[in-house]
């Protein structure tokens, strides 16, 4: 039971609370450019939750059953981008196969994930947070997914509203969009409490 | 990816200043988000973290130069990726042996530098299509585009939240007899986004009078 009870916390912490997006400035990039409008935004944010899970999950083997305590520990990062690269590779093959016309939409965005940083983040936060449970990982990579495609969802519908507001000359585009995220982050600084 | 290469328009004191101001890569590009909103609590890591860009954006240019030939389209991103990795596990091996305290505050973001677009970027507009000596002033007009972009963020954001600018006390503290309260809301989250929303606005501003 106790180890439900951890997991369930660990995904509740990495959605909400140490959310990659407004707490550790993760995949600020795709938030930027993708979130315009609030289905793209959630299709992308599925994407990005499949591949950082499997990078997630893979990486965590790799590290923890090849790499550790071998003098190749060294070559992490670079086993870490090949990874993220494959994923995404095998996603974007995947969605180009099965759903034609979603592939279509996302255009460049889709192996542009390989250089979100929320993944290659996620990657290097499990591996600092020393997580040493297969488990536990999956979970937190899965959240992790979860955490970005709220955060980019919610900002999405907020700038499409925001499309209507008067907002000023040089204020327009990024500039309101990011004071926008700031008020968010501080909303979501309210769910600090919550776990300890 | 933008296709402008900045060698087009002419000489390469324009390649190195338009890095600087005409194509900054954080205040007009909008590249490298990550680090610049994350380690700008402060001035000190802020510029760590400009000169370990400066330096991974330097070799990868020119190696990425040097190898532009034989350069398979379909692999040319994963080329990429797989120089960038191996510069910056370089840099951050270099930081864990000299500046142990520095690399414990930066924390994953200097392994981070790996998916900074600004380096991806420029291997693909610049260094992919150019000859090594363009790419390495491209490289340094961006990196110190960055690096200067990146201080002037951190220190609005360290003065604020601390009342001193290279942990050099500016501002008179209302616990040591001053006026000055500081505003801990500039060190979170929250003084990230809506500084750097703030500048970006004022960069606009100025740029659209000049126009």
């Amino acid at each position: 039971m106790d180890t439900v009870t951890a997991l369930i916390v660990a995904f509740i912490s990495i959605v909400l609370i140490k959310n990659l997006v407004l707490t550790k400035f993760l995949g600020i990039c795709p938030y930027l450019g993708v979130s315009g409008r609030i289905d793209m935004a959630f299709g992308m944010g599925l994407a990005v939750t499949f591949v950082i899970t499997l990078s997630g999950t893979l990486t965590w083997m790799i590290d923890h059953w090849i790499l550790m305590g071998t003098p190749l520990e060294v070559t992490r990062y670079v086993c870490f981008i090949l990874v993220i690269a494959g994923a995404v590779q095998l996603v974007e093959m995947y969605v180009r196969k099965f759903f034609p016309s979603l592939y279509d939409s996302f255009g460049i965005f889709l192996p542009l994930i390989t250089t979100n940083c929320a993944i290659l983040g996620l990657c290097l936060f499990i591996n600092l947070w020393g997580i040493d449970n297969l488990l536990e990982a999956v979970v937190l990579s899965f959240g992790g997914g979860i955490g970005f495609t709220i955060a980019i969802c919610i900002m999405a519908g907020i700038r499409e509203d925001l499309n209507l507001a008067d907002v000023p000359r040089s204020l327009k585009g990024a500039p309101i969009t990011l004071i926008t995220a700031g008020l968010l982050t501080l909303a979501f600084m309210g769910f600090a409490g919550m776990v300890k | 990816m933008t296709n402008e290469v900045s060698t087009r328009s002419g000489t390469y004191r324009e390649t190195f200043a338009g890095g600087l101001w005409r194509e900054n890569p954080v205040f007009r590009l909008l590249l490298g988000m990550c680090p610049t909103l994350a380690v700008t609590a402060a001035v000190k890591p802020a510029l760590t973290m400009g000169c370990s860009v400066i330096f991974v954006l330097l070799c990868s240019n020119i190696v990425v130069s040097l190898m532009r030939n034989s350069l398979k389209p379909h692999l040319r991103i994963l080329m990429f990726a797989l120089t960038i990795a191996t510069f910056v596990t370089i840099c951050d091996l270099f930081l864990k042996a000299f500046q142990p305290r520095m690399s414990e505050t930066l924390g994953p973001y200097v392994p981070l530098i790996i998916v900074n677009c600004i380096i991806i970027c420029r291997a693909e507009a610049c260094a992919s299509k150019n000859t090594v000596f363009v790419s390495i002033i491209d490289a340094l007009g961006m990196g110190l585009g960055f690096t200067a972009a990146l201080c002037v963020l951190a220190g609005v954001r360290e003065l604020l939240a601390t009342g001193a600018v290279y942990e050099i006390p500016v501002l008179a503290l209302k616990e040591a007899g001053g006026w000055f309260v500081p505003w801990s809301a500039m060190a979170m989250p929250v003084g990230a986004f809506i500084t750097l929303g703030l500048l970006l606005a004022v960069v606009n501003a100025v740029t659209k009078r000049k126009a």
